[in-house]
């Protein structure tokens, strides 16, 4: 089943893409925007049909490479 | 005294620093990233350059690579391991030494002559120097130290923070930083000081008539304290 993972930057940590990406919407004429925050999506494809079992999976996948825990959280949502 | 370069694909620094060990006395082998055994080495290093293409955060694949597992358990049994740029970035992805290095602030790749100031010398790597204040060369878009408020604690308080940019005169205001890295950090040791991660390339400073020097005023003594 495939299961997905958004990562995002902590709520302290610097983030100046998500900055510059905010002051380019703003010159477009995006005023009402409070704070952009840049992330990561991640869909995988896990040969597991069980969500629980699935979602353990990448959880751990997250938690061993696709996020890095001093500066990111993730979130995992299934898919299908 | 013998060292080892790790090469991994997209290292571009791994035979800068070669020449530079071999140089002042190092018997150096080149090791590719897929072998397992790490040779006899009192000297690791994992070298500049974008291995993996950068992919997934600057680090992150070629510290889970084939020979990183002999890597880290050199340096748990207090063997010398150094990473230069690119291979401090796999330090910290490894989490041999502390924090991670972010996007530089004002998102825009450095490559230019800086100066760094080494406070603390009661490490295997800077014991003995003479100097305090040395031009080193930076070039990366990946620099800016972070880590959080219980970690810089924890790092000050153990002397970890190896480096700091400065200006010529050793001053360490915010001004003489390039990247926006917390407190100027421009390198970290990891707790037992065994290991060592930074920006600067000193292996890019080792002739005069290249860019400078202190590269290799800094290898001299590296070589006498290992001896």
């Amino acid at each position: 089943m495939k299961v997905s993972a958004v990562i995002t930057l902590k709520k302290d940590v610097l983030d100046p893409q998500g900055k510059v990406i905010h002051q380019t919407l703003d010159g477009m004429g995006f005023k009402d925007i409070n704070e952009v925050r840049q992330g990561k999506y991640f869909e995988i494809d896990v040969k597991e049909n069980d969500p629980s079992k699935a979602k353990k999976i990448v959880e751990e996948m997250c938690n061993k490479l696709l996020a890095n825990l001093v500066i990111e959280n993730y979130k995992i949502i299934e898919t299908q | 005294m013998k060292s080892s370069v790790i090469t991994f694909p997209g290292s571009n620094c791994d035979r800068d620093m070669d020449v530079a060990l071999n140089k002042f006395g190092f018997k150096n082998k080149m090791v590719w990233h897929n072998d397992s055994e790490l040779p006899k080495s009192d000297l690791v290093v994992l070298p500049g350059g974008f291995s993996y293409g950068d992919y997934l955060r600057c680090g992150s694949m070629a510290s889970k690579s084939k020979i990183m597992k002999s890597v880290i358990s050199f340096a748990k049994s207090g063997g010398m391991v150094m990473g230069i740029c690119n291979g401090f970035q796999i330090l910290v992805e490894t989490g041999l030494v502390p924090g991670v290095l972010l996007r530089n602030k004002y998102l825009e790749f450095i490559c230019k002559n800086v100066f760094v100031k080494i406070e603390d010398k009661n490490n295997s790597y800077f014991k003995n120097l003479e100097k305090n204040i040395f031009k080193f060369h930076i070039a990366h878009n990946e620099g800016n130290y972070f880590c959080t408020k219980d970690q810089l604690k924890e790092i000050e308080d153990n002397d970890q923070i190896a480096i700091y940019y400065c200006n010529k005169d050793g001053q360490t205001e915010e001004q003489f930083n390039p990247n926006g890295s917390i407190r100027n950090i421009a390198g970290i040791l990891n707790k037992e000081k065994n290991v060592l991660g930074m920006m600067p390339h000193p292996e890019r400073m080792i002739d005069l008539s290249l860019s400078g020097d202190d590269g290799a005023l800094f290898f001299k003594n590296l070589i006498n304290n290992i001896k």
